[in-house]
């Protein structure tokens, strides 16, 4: 397992790279996540020319096509500062897989392995290198968190969301059954193998459900379409109008309840 | 290199497979109960993660050292064991490794085997051969045995039966052992088997067995179990026959504690497993008891293929513990029979299309969501989901000359790779994105409301009306 690296100063910049699943599906938690960085003091600089970090044909068996989307994204981020990313998936994508995936391309390889020793997953950035400590405005309430496998095994920082969700005081952090197991989601292998795909996300929303809590947060969207796909389909096979099970990305709850 | 082709092909009918058993409430809980229960069992046997860490550590720098001599072990244990009286046979393929052990028990006109648990004869289906061949073969380890009353196959390389239920074995019991009435008393049942099996041992004429650890320096034949049932395969009958693969092979005899804790503690949560068999030799003169005669077959069956790739080599290092399938949470929602295969879970994914080829297998690496649990608990830190990309990359990219496996390309659809190659044409230009998201998020409401397998059970993707991208620039 990998662990988060030690702390470099606070900078006064960073990268923002959004991933495509941010972009396009959950553009709030991305505008959320850069505000809470800003209101460290903290420019946030997001490359315009940004797409995907490559991880949807890597894992799939296509490292010719990922090798060309990942290219891309090498030389977008010129300066020396973090590039945080609201994802431990695409995180772990580019901070581990880059320098891998371009280990027969010297000139690449340098560049993946200069940007892949910079890559931050956000709740990582916020306690290790920020030392963010939130300030609870709201009131009381549960939450329940899932934290994805790329975040718990490739990038090592299961721990970063539950010590942010735990500095809010009004907010208890409710624990699920078989946590560490993975939602089901996969990228391709959720359509690949829909049965499967279908259990392990069913039995991951009976497990959140079952501890009460009001919402369930995520650092990853990938994780969340599934999981808040399948609560909403449930809802709509069973006829609630009400979602059973709404949730957000951590950022989204974080600058809530850090709002005045 | 094996030429041997099987005819059965895993990867058909494999999500029928998973549908039946994700389908079936009662045994989704039972395998679930099962593989918390194993889990627990080896969780309270590594309380210090930094001795975890450098253990597997250690078992993974054995292992890699000890395959990177393959070759040269290979050799300086066929001379040792040789010294020691043990006779070696090479076996490239399965029916070749079948003819091997059915020679000498022809030799011998053995009308019985005794069989302790081993998964390399489950691999060449030695039952299947032995009977066709008018030689009874017996399992007897109490899970194996199960399994062959019940005609079945291993649906764990560890637990073979726990498919099964406590109530389902007293019926077969019942229904398949003579002289014995319904009792789904656990003892009792154990205290059935014990009976018929004791029986067996006196009358076997051969006596077969797997190795865990084969050392080379000493000539000494390994075997880990629990049962007892082992050592009365390689002790009571007059023959003992061991098969393994050739990549069992460790160079030191202290290259065994730290692999053989690794492996008990890994595999059934014990500290050390009941029994351990060192078997250096035949019964020698004076010696009351033990075989007159012991064989070792090393079998290649696809391994040397795997042996020949620097990533794919790696599949080699496992020590078959099954802790990848007990945290895997594939293999907890669908068991081990429906993979098809005869080790079925994470490391039959990777071992199985060397053996069977990954024309037989080639669906089957894609049903991983490539969680990492399974290289997370790994003893020797095989990295099973690296080697499931990898297995992707072969399967579907184009059949080309001097494939590192055979059945490369088996999956290669020139649709899909058109549709991957336009994904990245998009995804490589900023230009060409921007205008598909765009479009994406204008046009969401005309967003299919069935979109494949995804919204079999969850309602359809829809893109945010405004993209972040956007939104930025509405901010300023």
């Amino acid at each position: 397992m990998n662990h988060a690296q030690s702390s470099p100063p606070r900078p006064t910049d960073v990268y923002f790279f959004a991933t495509c699943v941010v972009d396009q599906f959950f553009p709030g938690a991305g505008m959320d996540a850069i505000t809470l960085i800003e209101r460290q003091g903290i420019r946030v600089h997001f490359p315009e020319e940004q797409t995907c970090c490559g991880q949807p044909a890597y894992t799939s068996g296509f490292p010719d096509e990922a090798r060309k989307v990942a290219a891309h994204q090498l030389t977008l981020f010129p300066n020396d500062w973090p590039v945080v990313v609201p994802s431990g998936s695409c995180a772990g994508m580019m901070k581990h897989h880059y320098p891998t995936l371009f280990a027969a391309d010297p000139v690449r390889k340098a560049q993946a392995e200069q940007l892949s020793a910079r890559i931050y997953e956000l709740t990582d950035f916020l306690v290790n290198v920020l030392n963010f400590q939130p300030e609870d405005t709201g009131g009381d309430c549960t939450v329940v968190l899932h934290t994805s496998c790329s975040a718990r095994r490739e990038m090592g920082v299961h721990l970063t969301g539950r010590q942010l969700l735990s500095g809010l005081k009004g907010v208890k952090v409710a624990q699920q059954d078989h946590e560490s197991e993975c939602c089901g989601f996969g990228g391709t292998f959720s359509v690949k193998q829909p049965e499967i795909s279908g259990a392990m996300v069913e039995d991951k929303v009976k497990a959140l459900k079952a501890t009460g809590a009001e919402r369930v947060v995520s650092a990853d969207c990938g994780c969340l379409m599934n999981i808040l796909g399948h609560a909403a389909w449930k809802d709509e096979q069973e006829g609630r109008k009400t979602p059973s099970l709404p949730g957000e990305h951590i950022a989204s709850f974080l600058l809530r309840r850090t709002s005045k | 290199m094996s030429e041997h082709i099987l005819e059965f092909k895993p990867a058909e009918g494999f999500r029928a497979r998973s549908k039946a058993v994700v389908d079936n409430p009662f045994l989704r809980q039972s395998f679930r109960g099962a593989m918390d229960f194993l889990m627990s069992k080896r969780a309270a046997q590594f309380p210090d993660a930094e001795e975890l860490e450098s253990l597997r550590t250690l078992g993974e720098s054995i292992r890699q050292y000890n395959l990177a001599k393959l070759p040269t072990l290979l050799e300086q244990l066929e001379a040792n064991l040789t010294r020691n009286g043990i006779k070696v046979h090479w076996a490239e393929t399965p029916d070749e490794a079948n003819a091997i052990i059915l020679g000498i028990c022809h030799e011998r006109r053995a009308k019985l085997m005794v069989k302790g648990k081993s998964m390399v004869s489950e691999e060449i289906e030695l039952n299947h051969a032995a009977e066709a061949a008018g030689i009874g073969a017996l399992e007897s380890d109490m899970g194996e045995y199960i399994v062959q009353l019940a005609n079945e196959k291993p649906s764990h390389i560890i637990m073979p039966a726990i498919h099964k239920t406590k109530e389902e074995i007293a019926r077969l019991f019942a229904d398949k052992v003579e002289g014995v009435d319904y009792t789904d008393n656990v003892d009792a049942l154990i205290q059935i088997g014990r009976n018929v099996l004791r029986q067996k041992f006196l009358e076997a004429d051969i006596g077969l067995s797997g190795v865990n650890f084969a050392v080379a320096e000493t000539g000494t034949l390994c075997l880990v179990e629990n049962e007892g049932n082992g050592r009365m395969c390689t002790t009571a009958p007059p023959v003992h026959i061991a098969i393994t693969g050739i990549e069992k092979i460790v160079e030191k005899l202290e290259h065994v504690p730290p692999l053989l804790s690794l492996l008990t503690r890994s595999a059934t949560g014990q500290n050390i497993s009941t029994y351990f068999n060192m078997i250096s030799s035949p019964r020698k003169p004076g010696e009351k008891d033990g075989p007159s005669e012991v064989h070792l077959v090393l079998l290649d069956n696809g391994r040397s293929q795997a042996y020949a790739d620097e990533q794919l080599r790696k599949t080699l290092q496992c020590i078959r513990c099954g802790a990848c399938m007990n945290h895997c949470p594939v293999y907890t929602r669908i068991g081990g029979h429906a993979y098809g295969t005869t080790y079925p879970g994470p490391i039959g994914k990777i071992i199985s299309p060397h053996m069977l080829g990954l024309d037989a297998t080639s669906t089957m690496a894609t049903a991983s969501s490539l969680c990492g649990a399974c290289g997370e608990v790994c003893p020797v830190k095989i990295p099973i989901p690296e080697l499931l990309m990898r297995l992707r990359e072969e399967a579907f990219s184009a059949p080309h000359a001097n494939p590192a496996m055979r059945g490369q390309g088996a999956g290669y659809s020139s649709l899909i790779s058109a549709v991957w190659r336009g994904w990245a044409a998009v995804y490589r230009s900023p230009a060409l994105y921007g205008v598909a998201t765009w479009l994406g998020s204008r046009f969401a409401w005309l967003m299919p409301s069935k979109q494949g397998a995804w919204t079999s059970v969850r309602v359809p993707l829809k893109p945010a009306p405004k993209r972040l991208r956007d939104l930025l620039k509405e901010r300023g």
